[in-house]
């Protein structure tokens, strides 16, 4: 076991906590904004442009370039995605195409990833929170020494000193906090799907391609992915790009009591969601709670039924359009925050609104 | 086999309130917990063990109180603990978390060589599912976040062999050891303390190290001083101002339906019109 970790740019000074400092000029040398390009088997990850757009707008302010980092297996997918980051706002594309990229695996991406910032020096680099991009965003920045802000909610441009302003929930989302990363480049943070909306796409928009070898061999890895096996399309919650969602919360009093959300789902074609006491007690699969320590969500509508709208739910799905509410409870906090509310006993409501919904819907959006 | 589980104590953030004048953090009487995700990385190594004999240490960095959570972990059946505890380690980020950590985990390791290294998915009040990643970069061991299952130890070849949760599937991947594990959640259930290993418990002298003790000469790579990122605001999130419009409730659930319905056709059109309501 040996130290692994070399750092980018570390400081030469220590921090003192103040905010107006002159930059070391070594690391002043770091710009550009880099957003990376999550892709497994050909898919772009949709976080990536949701990045990209966020990207684009602090690289204005700045007046640098946005960059997109286009890690993968195959000459095909790399192509496509940067031709796809170029109409999402990226000027420059940083491209590895080796084989050994063709699955994820921590070891090679770690190498191309912190390879491309030693060599181009970007100031800030922006990852998707999903389970890749945490895992390489923690393993790039131990490897480069610098600082990580996970989970962002707001990224802003400190007027004072250029640096990233990286806001994100504390305390299981009760406060929020403002991290910056002084002395050190880059500047690296991690943003959840769904939480920044999704820029419009300028087709025909173009970009510069740089393109670097991995410089790796097989033998260099030591991790094996034996197999892979896909989740079943079906079984998978969709959740975090669903349009429309219901979701169901303790006040719905029982496991049965949830076919009333799944019958109004069907006829509304739209997902199961639910909080986290319903996915604790077996209700509904982990892989459908709402909320800080669950998925972002972000549809045109979200109808919450027996959920009281605590900050750690709230936090997950306030980016919805649209938000019904039904609780029996007239001082329940979800009220304070929906569009509509409905006070209500959500067993006796669910089913006239499925019926409501299915008589008056033009085409029944699932046949169901 | 000897497994290091990493956990951390953490206030019961559901009971956290936020001072309405001030915006600061009520703790007063908030209780203190073991990071609930990193329950499922005790309870594997404790697994590990059953199957495979050897020794689990549990470790953790954090204020003198918490050695109640290591405590905790001796009633579960760990064999060992560590209170990383010293002033210099306050302030510290997710880097100056795992370079103790690490640091620590090596102290460990010369006496009776690491196997593997468990630390839970994320911790409720850092949220970072940083500081594993940290340690194993640091360490040089084998990464593997979000496993779901092992599936196989093989300490003859020096092997692993652990399903891991990626984006839309299940890697299965083999690996070698030494190795750092980030247990995903809901993969296992804690098991009971049994009488013995409480008595076990309530007699144990929790062993507390200072950075000395545990290997550290550098002193600039901890606490705040080895912490590259800086909080720089701590604030309430704006409530946002709007109050939902009611239904009417007073007709029963089928004119509440209607009445809802309507609503969104006038207040909502765009919605209803993606939606495909039609009015009447
Ligand atoms: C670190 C941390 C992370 C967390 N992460 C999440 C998370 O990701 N997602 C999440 O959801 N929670 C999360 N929580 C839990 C959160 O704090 C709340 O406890 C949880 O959201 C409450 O769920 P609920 O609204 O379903 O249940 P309750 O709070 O029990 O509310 C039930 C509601 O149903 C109403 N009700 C009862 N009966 C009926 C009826 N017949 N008809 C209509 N309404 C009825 C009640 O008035 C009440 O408002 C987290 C907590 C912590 C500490
Ligand atoms: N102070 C600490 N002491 C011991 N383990 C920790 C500490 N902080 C974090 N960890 C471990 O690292 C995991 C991820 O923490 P975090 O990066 O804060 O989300 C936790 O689940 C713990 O297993």
């Amino acid at each position: 076991m040996s130290e692994n970790t070399t750092p980018a740019a570390a400081p030469t000074a220590a921090p003192k906590g103040k905010k107006r400092l002159e930059l070391d000029p070594r690391l002043a040398a770091y710009q550009g904004i880099w957003v990376f390009v999550e892709m497994e088997r050909g898919h772009v990850h949709p976080v990536s442009w949701e990045l990209m757009g966020e990207g684009r707008k602090l690289a204005n302010i700045l007046g640098v370039e946005l960059g997109a980092v286009v890690l993968g297996g195959s000459g095909v997918d790399t192509q496509m995605a940067s031709a796809a980051a170029f109409t999402y706002g990226a000027d420059v594309a940083y491209v590895v195409c080796d084989a050994l990229l063709t699955e994820y695996r921590n070891e090679p991406y770690t190498k191309a990833m912190t390879d491309l910032v030693n060599r181009h020096q970007p100031e800030i680099l922006l990852l998707g929170a999903t389970t890749l991009g945490r895992d390489l965003a923690g393993s790039v920045a131990t490897t480069l020494l610098t600082g990580l802000t996970a989970d962002c909610t707001d990224l802003a441009i400190d007027p004072d000193n250029r640096g990233l302003l990286a806001t994100r929930p504390t305390f299981g989302g009760s406060l929020l906090c403002t991290i910056q990363t002084l002395n050190y480049r880059p500047q690296m943070a991690t943003i959840r799907p769904r939480v920044m909306s999704m820029p419009t796409a300028e087709p025909g928009r173009i970009g510069r391609m740089v393109t670097e070898s991995l410089n790796m061999v097989e033998n260099d890895i030591i991790a094996k992915v034996l197999e892979f096996i896909p989740d079943e399309a079906q079984e998978q919650a969709q959740l975090a790009y669903a349009d429309i969602i219901v979701a169901g919360g303790r006040g719905m009093g029982k496991a049965e009591n949830f076919r009333h959300i799944w019958d109004l789902a069907a006829v509304l074609g739209a997902e199961v969601g639910g909080s986290r006491p319903v996915t604790h007690a077996g209700w509904l699969t982990a892989d459908r709670q709402i909320g800080q320590s669950g998925k972002t969500v972000r549809p045109k509508l979200y109808i919450a039924a027996g959920i009281s709208g605590a900050i750690q739910h709230r936090v997950g799905m306030e980016g919805a359009d649209v938000v019904i509410a039904i609780n029996n409870d007239p001082n329940a906090p979800i009220f304070d925050f929906a569009t509509y509310g409905i006070v209500g006993d959500a067993v006796h409501i669910l089913p006239a609104l499925t019926e409501a919904f299915r008589s008056r819907l033009v085409v029944n959006r699932r046949a169901g | 086999m000897h497994i290091v589980v990493c956990i951390k104590q953490v206030p019961d953030s559901a009971q956290i309130r936020v001072h309405p004048v001030t915006n600061t953090i009520m703790r007063q009487g908030v209780p203190a917990i073991i990071n609930p995700f990193d329950l499922f990385a005790i309870e594997e190594a404790l697994r590990l063990k059953d199957r495979m004999g050897g020794k689990v240490t549990v470790i953790t960095m954090g204020p003198p109180q918490a050695e109640d959570a290591l405590r905790k972990a001796i009633a579960f059946g760990v064999d060992d603990v560590v209170l990383l505890t010293d002033r210099a380690f306050a302030g510290a980020d997710t880097l100056a978390t795992s370079f103790a950590l690490a640091q620590a985990i090596r102290t460990i390791g010369a006496e009776n060589p690491v196997d593997l290294v468990f630390t839970g998915k994320q911790t409720i009040d850092g949220d970072t599912a940083q500081v594993g990643p940290g340690i194993a970069k640091r360490m040089g061991l084998q990464l593997l976040t979000y496993v779901a299952a092992i599936d196989e130890v093989d300490l003859e070849q020096r092997s692993i062999t652990v399903q891991r949760r990626s984006e839309g599937g299940v890697q299965v991947i083999r690996t070698q050891l030494p190795a750092l594990i980030t247990m995903l959640e809901g993969t296992n259930q804690i098991r009971f303390a049994t009488m013995e290993n409480m008595f076990r418990s309530a007699r144990y002298v929790v062993p507390q190290w200072n950075k000395d003790r545990a290997g550290i000469e550098d002193a600039s790579k901890i606490g705040l001083k080895g912490s590259p990122t800086v909080v720089s605001k701590v604030f309430a999130p704006k409530p946002k101002a709007i109050k939902a419009q009611m239904i009417d409730v007073s007709q029963g659930p089928k004119a509440t339906a209607a009445a809802l319905i309507d609503t969104l056709t006038s207040k909502s059109a765009r919605l209803a019109n993606e939606l495909g309501l039609v009015a009447y």
